[in-house]
């Protein structure tokens, strides 16, 4: 009875519990609520996924007013992977800020912080099932504002400039988005996305819905991060609090690409984005682009969240490659590399929260031996380097992996190997931080140091768990990833 | 006659490119905001403007009118109107918190004291 509300309580669920949260002003209830609501999610999640595992939409109409009229919840195997992201990674994430919130929040604002926590996740989480086009913009705004919020919770007063740029910035993203959008419904009468998709190729008018085109893709690029539009991350991903750069680097911008996926695919259709029109060039050369100056501006970080900032935009660049290249094993490795990232950067900006916690900075040069001091930590963190620079048996070589193989398929050698070298940039990143930690003599201030505490590194070996896991046996993900992939290329082609 | 009957058209791409434009060239954290506003209403334009017929009523069924306005852009702007109202108080506050912590709302005053900072940290 109650599983058939199941698309739309995983929205309520977070959404009620934040106002709940701030009526009740005490930060444990707020742990507790947020950790609820997060852990109703994933299992909502990952029930619908089993649902929709072989094929079939389930489609929820809010209300019970039928679509298109009524608004839609649309779940296929697309958002249905993305949507159990969110849920696996909202509980693991939950699970850490217990111990991290309270080491980097005043207590007193505690409670503010799991209730906009839980508001960022209700807004993610219904951008990701709506099947209505103004409500990804409603969502993408709840999400955004929370995240600027979130972010301004960091120590560093760089902080508070780093979330008013992200707020510029995302504002001009998303406005641009709803632009899209009203031009779109100008063109088609509607707002509900299949029923747009059906229509949008008896538009005659064609000037529109290029413009529609190009204001959506500028929109979503800015909240996605998407290189040259990538400006407001590596600050907003250095300062905030260690939680929320776990978090919003795991589903943020994940979930902006899932937008990309939806408007390119379903909405306008393959053909008339990657045959008609030369955007699958200007992606991969944008991707390109991230791959390399995105990740050689890594090298060069002294912060550490920083580096791994910049490292997420590069990683950014494969997800889009894949998209570019519009072809089943393109789509499967772009859309896996979603999990993996998440999965990989998660665990990343938690073990970097680690040290922030003992060390009470994440500068490379303050770091000097740290391996002897946070054991742990240390291996945790060349871990999911191994996997940011795609060694096999870990999570990140499947993705590059399937993007070779979609380059080949595409027949260009240049592409294959595109991958393969901006991993050596990987490599550079990283080895800063093996030299740093592993090479050098302890200073007197990492000798005192000690192992950070388990509420911080159990959750973030949670995640560890998954890249090596899902790098030695992938049929779970890029099998899910590939059903995605054909629920995409399902629209018209 | 073309170009004067898109007048609705040109006057939210004038507010669309002033409001980018004072987000980008000004320098005061506020006046950005108050740019970013602007940027956002051109919008709420776009969206009102191709919902109104000339003579339309609003939809209610009855045998005197045969020319209906669309309702639908109203209530999906007002929407629009309240995430712009709350963008631009969150924006406010973040600005308030900014210039507690910087003394000064000027974006090139509060780089500099954070290159500063950074300078500093380096040297000692």
């Amino acid at each position: 009875m109650i599983s058939a509300h199941l698309p739309v309580l995983q929205v309520v669920v977070p959404l009620v519990a934040a106002p709940l949260i701030v009526l009740l002003r005490r930060g444990l209830v707020g742990y507790v609520l947020a950790m609820a609501a997060s852990a109703f999610v994933a299992g909502s999640a990952l029930s619908l996924l089993a649902d929709v595992w072989h094929g079939g939409v389930i489609s929820y109409a809010i209300g019970n007013w039928p679509p298109p009229w009524g608004i839609e919840y649309r779940i296929d195997a697309a958002n249905a992977f993305v949507l159990a992201l969110l849920g696996v990674i909202a509980v693991v994430v939950a699970a850490y800020a217990r111990r991290s919130v309270a080491a980097e929040v005043p207590a007193e604002q505690h409670y503010l912080f799991y209730a906009m926590y839980c508001l960022c996740l209700a807004g993610l989480v219904g951008i990701t099932v709506t099947g209505d086009a103004f409500n990804v913009f409603v969502f993408l705004e709840i999400s955004s504002l929370s995240s600027y919020v979130l972010i301004a919770f960091g120590r560093d007063r760089r902080a508070l400039l780093a979330s008013y740029q992200y707020l510029i910035l995302g504002t001009i993203g998303a406005t641009f988005i709803v632009i899209g959008v009203g031009l779109l419904y100008m063109m088609t009468g509607t707002l509900n996305i299949a029923d747009m998709a059906a229509r949008i190729g008896a538009v005659e008018a064609r000037r529109p819905v290029l413009a529609a085109l190009a204001f959506l893709t500028v929109g979503i690029s800015l909240k996605a991060a998407l290189f040259p539009l990538h400006l407001w991350l590596p600050g907003a991903y250095a300062f905030a609090p260690s939680a929320v750069s776990a978090f919003l680097a795991a589903t943020a911008t994940k979930v902006s690409l899932y937008v990309l996926l939806r408007f390119y695919f379903t909405v306008f259709g393959a053909t008339f984005v990657f045959d008609a029109l030369p955007m699958g060039g200007v992606l991969i050369a944008l991707s390109v682009a991230a791959m390399f100056v995105a990740s050689a501006t890594a090298v060069f970080q002294a912060d550490f969240k920083k580096l791994l900032a910049y490292s997420s935009l590069g990683q950014i660049g494969y997800i889009t490659l894949g998209i570019g290249f519009a072809s089943k094993a393109g789509l499967t490795g772009g859309v896996v590399h979603l999990f993996n990232h998440a999965v990989t950067k998660g665990a990343l900006f938690m073990l970097a929260g680690a040290v922030a916690l003992r060390l009470g900075s994440v500068r490379l040069d303050r770091m000097d031996g740290l391996a002897k001091a946070m054991p742990l930590t240390c291996a945790g963190i060349v871990l999911g380097g191994l996997s940011l620079i795609g060694v096999p048996g870990t999570a990140g070589f499947v993705t590059k992996w399937y993007l070779v193989l979609a380059a080949l398929e595409a027949g260009s050698w240049t592409l294959a190997f595109v991958p393969v070298a901006s991993s050596l940039l990987a490599v550079a990143y990283v080895w800063r931080f093996v030299e740093v930690a592993y090479f050098r003599p302890p200073s007197a201030e990492v000798a005192r140091l000690s192992e950070a505490p388990p509420g911080l590194l159990l959750p973030a070996g949670a995640l560890l768990v998954a890249v090596v896991y899902f790098g030695i046996d992938p049929s779970l993900t890029v099998g899910a990833a590939a059903r995605a992939a054909d629920a995409l290329l399902a629209g018209i082609r | 006659m073309s170009a004067f009957g898109h007048f609705s058209y040109w006057i939210t791409m004038f507010l669309l490119a002033a409001g980018l434009y004072i987000v980008i060239a000004r320098g005061h954290l506020v006046k950005k905001l108050v740019g970013l506003s602007i940027f956002q209403t051109s919008v709420y334009l776009l969206y009102i403007a191709p919902g109104k017929l000339v003579g339309g009523t609003a939809p209610i069924i009855s045998d005197k009118f045969t020319v209906y306005s669309n309702p639908l852009p109203h209530v999906l702007i007002l929407t629009a109107i309240v995430v712009g109202i709350a963008t631009l108080a969150l924006g406010l506050a973040l600005v308030v918190r900014i210039r507690e912590a910087y003394g000064s709302a000027e974006e090139d005053e509060i780089l500099a004291q954070d290159e500063r900072a950074a300078r500093d940290a380096r040297a000692t």
